[in-house]
């Protein structure tokens, strides 16, 4: 790869605030031509606006972004890519309805030309994705393909429009370690035909896999910049985390009695995603049960088991030793079990009540908070602002409306509501998605602290990382099957790969373990 | 059997070729603005000033088809408020639409009072006369059925044509559709949303006011106040019923438009004697929500139809 053949992008000096937060402040970096550079950074560091900036999705405050030695006029996603810029999103930008070739050669003709060229895009497409490894049919709608090969389409979408500047916002975020691999291989192909990358992400060891340079940023600011091969993920992470790396040390789980048990419980198919298929999981007090799995491949289907929202259509679930009558979230709530949803604005929180009525949303009808069909207010608030001040949650006041509140400090006041109540069983789905380092390792802390005090913990993740640092017992979930349970370190994030892609489950496939 | 013969006979067929053309143009309309993914509930005002547009045109001495164009660039200014409110704004796409259809057919009426303040019937005009298409016409059975309408009854047909090939063939029809689906590929493409959206819904509303004008200019030579009656209410459902596709719902406008022809001419068969005539009126509307019940099961309603879309936000 060749490293010093002249400078493709410069970023002067950008600086961007989102009112009295400064994403980006005064950040300078260039990229050299055939080089993959890595901009790494914790969530929230900066990296995603800042890259938006220059794609011309967002207006800098100030600072100017040269590509080829021109200056791109700022907010203008058009020019960034007319002067040879490409962008895959962390969020896909593609229209489910419209087939995978619609969606790659959207915009590329001037509007106002009569006729869209069909045969000549489709050849087009099918001779990049050889070239790239990116296989695809150029006819299959969006909406049927999976995560990879949505990705896929993104990645000769840029392609298609002959970028010299390939940037990749956290694309091995949603893959499993396989297609990552195969990610890579089409990365280094890219180079090999004089393209320029940036790779942003958070994971040490892709970025020491696949980088010529690394560009460090912490809270907003350029911390480091240095070569690949004279750096090692140590001395990564601590200029990532400002040299104090939270301790990952988890203290060895004590498990007790069998809470909460599965019996080869089936689900239907919601849609594209799978139900469970004869699921079979115990959940132990004082245990971390963590599942991985690539989104999308029955998590949501097990976490509306255990909250109650849907009942087993095959199998049976145990709580305490019990069958319940009918499985329904009050049952799921009278029996102890607390739930942290993925989604905390659209299922966790109601945006528009203040945190007064969303601390009680669950326990509404029950005492203190109700009496005699009445709602005591005096007593929600005290609660109220009892969740505020025990777990921190930074906020006006309880009468302050939760849509005004940070994703983690809405985060807190969730986990404060349910962990007030002494649960005997937390579903933490996602618990720490797009919070940043503070409130992740505050969250982290809250769900060992149930765990010792003797609470069966299910943390769903799509992060390997954090299930493998936090589980004493790890499953995995592919295509709505579960794996056997895995110990503590008895499985390497390779191996466990192997199951996300679905693949250990086959019988006559000798067993990784 | 009486509606046998109905059925079978050419003047039938003609007069649902008839009905259907302010439908087809309506729902054309309709189903250009929210496959850009905006609902234009000011469809039923918009048909209003069209109609009356065209009319007044035609009436103050201009040509036929001027009146038509004036019938549009009325329809499109409507339009192109809705837009404002609508795609910039992002307000309530059923607050505006209700309020621009509540603000075209009062003001219709404000100026038909202006323009017309001693009158107590509404004037005639020289209205659009059937052309026959040579030889097509003469084929026996569909000939004066199909091709012997007014030229306003081709152009509707031509542009369903005109319609698909825009939106599946051309650069921009893909653009219109993406908007519809999901803004921020869209937007990521360095295209503006805001362009192609309130392009489309301008653009519709032109439409919608042809359809209104036809009702003046070809199906009849003079303007009532209640003459659109509530057909651009039906657009909206025969978008639906379409699947949002524009061949799928000339099917639809033409289906309803016969039910409507058929009920009219129930009336006065033998049954008619019997049963109350209100019956027959209700008649299409009742069997438009049963083909609607049956045809919207497999719709595909654009993903991002009435959400607004604001560049920047996440």
């Amino acid at each position: 790869m060749g490293k010093d053949t002249g400078t493709v992008l410069r970023l002067n000096a950008i600086t961007k605030r989102f009112g009295t937060l400064t994403a980006n402040d005064r950040v300078s970096f260039s990229l050299g031509a055939g080089e993959v550079l890595a901009l790494l950074g914790e969530n929230g560091a900066g990296k995603t606006t800042l890259m938006n900036i220059l794609f011309g999705q967002y207006m800098a405050d100030s600072g100017t972004v040269e590509v080829f030695g021109q200056t791109l006029p700022p907010g203008n996603s058009r020019a960034a890519l007319d002067a040879g810029v490409g962008m895959v999103h962390q969020h896909f930008t593609l229209a489910d309805n419209m087939t995978v070739q619609e969606n790659i050669t959207l915009g590329v003709q001037p509007l106002f030309r009569p006729m869209l060229d069909k045969s000549a895009a489709r050849s087009r497409i099918e001779a990049l994705s050889e070239r790239f490894h990116l296989a695809v049919s150029p006819n299959a709608r969006v909406g049927d393909l999976t995560v990879g090969e949505r990705q896929r389409v993104e990645i000769l979408k840029a392609l298609y429009r002959d970028v010299r500047i390939l940037i990749l916002d956290e694309p091995t975020a949603v893959l499993t370690p396989q297609e990552a691999d195969d990610l890579f291989a089409t990365l280094k192909t890219a180079v090999e035909n004089e393209l320029s990358v940036i790779f942003i992400s958070h994971k040490l060891h892709e970025v020491m896999a696949i980088s010529d340079r690394v560009v460090v940023l912490r809270h907003g600011k350029l911390v480091g910049e240095v070569q690949t091969d004279q750096t090692d993920r140590a001395a990564l992470a601590s200029m990532m985390m400002g040299g104090d790396i939270p301790a990952t040390d988890v203290v060895a789980a004590t498990p007790g009695a069998t809470l909460l048990e599965l019996h080869k419980v089936t689900t239907p198919d919601v849609g594209n995603a799978p139900g469970l298929k004869s699921v079979s999981l115990s959940l132990r007090a004082g245990q971390i049960t963590g599942l991985a799995g690539v989104s999308g491949n029955g998590q949501a289907a097990l976490a509306d088991l255990i909250g109650g929202m849907r009942g087993p259509s095959e199998g049976r679930i145990d709580v305490n030793d019990v069958v319940p009558r009918r499985w329904s979230p009050q049952e799921a709530i009278r029996n102890g079990i607390a739930r942290i949803p993925e989604d905390r604005h659209k299922v966790g929180t109601i945006a528009d009540f203040d945190l007064t009525e969303n601390a009680i949303l669950e326990r509404y009808a029950s005492h203190p908070f109700s009496k005699g069909g009445w709602l005591s207010w005096r007593a929600s608030r005290e609660f109220a602002q009892d969740v505020i001040d025990k777990y921190d949650v930074r906020c006006p006041g309880p009468d302050t409306r939760i849509r005004l509140l940070s994703g983690g400090n809405m985060q807190k006041l969730i986990l404060g509501r349910v962990l007030e109540t002494n649960p005997q069983i937390i579903l933490a789905n996602q618990p720490v998605r797009g919070l940043d380092i503070g409130a992740v390792t505050y969250v982290h802390e809250q769900l060992l602290a149930a765990r010792d005090r003797g609470a069966a913990v299910l943390l769903i993740s799509e992060d390997l990382d954090e299930v493998m640092a936090l589980s004493d017992v790890i499953h995995v979930i592919a295509g709505g099957r579960l794996s056997p349970a895995f110990a503590r370190g008895q499985m390497s994030p390779t191996e466990l790969g192997i199951w996300m892609a679905g693949q250990g489950f086959d019988e006559d496939m000798p067993h990784a373990s | 059997m009486e509606i046998f013969e109905i059925l079978m006979s050419v003047s039938f067929w003609a007069a649902a070729i008839r009905i259907a053309s302010p439908l087809i143009l309506g729902t054309l309309g309709e189903l250009i603005c929210e496959r850009a993914g905006v609902l234009n509930l000011g469809i039923e005002g918009i048909m209003v000033s069209g109609a009356f547009a065209g009319w007044m045109a035609v009436y103050s001495g201009t040509g036929l088809w001027t009146g038509v164009g004036v019938a549009m660039c009325v329809g499109m200014s409507f339009g192109l408020l809705h837009s404002v409110l609508t795609v910039p704004f992002g307000l309530s796409q059923h607050v505006v639409g209700l309020g621009v259809t509540l603000l075209a057919t009062s003001g219709t009426y404000y100026a038909y009072r202006l323009a017309l303040p001693e009158v107590t019937s509404p004037p005639k005009i020289e209205a659009f006369q059937p052309f026959e298409i040579p030889f097509l016409s003469d084929i026996p059975g569909i000939g004066p059925a199909l091709f012997s309408q007014t030229p306003l009854t081709y152009l509707a047909f031509g542009l369903v044509l005109v319609v698909s090939l825009v939106l599946y063939r051309t650069p921009l029809g893909l653009a219109v559709r993406a908007a519809g689906e999901n803004p921020a590929a869209v937007a990521a493409q360095g295209l503006s949303v805001t362009a192609i959206r309130m392009g489309a819904v301008t653009v519709g509303s032109g439409f919608m006011a042809m359809g209104g004008a036809f009702l003046t200019m070809s199906a009849f030579d003079s303007f009532f106040f209640e003459m659109v009656n509530g057909r651009g209410w039906i657009c909206i459902a025969l978008v639906v019923f379409g699947s949002w596709r524009p061949g799928k719902a000339l099917l639809g406008a033409v289906l309803f438009a016969a039910f409507d022809a058929l009920q009219i001419r129930m009336q006065q068969t033998s049954l008619g004697a019997d049963v109350p005539y209100q019956i027959f009126l209700m008649m299409p509307y009742i069997l438009s929500i049963l083909a609607l019940v049956v045809m919207s099961r497999r719709a595909e309603v654009p993903a991002a139809l009435m959400v607004p879309f604001n560049k920047g936000e996440r």
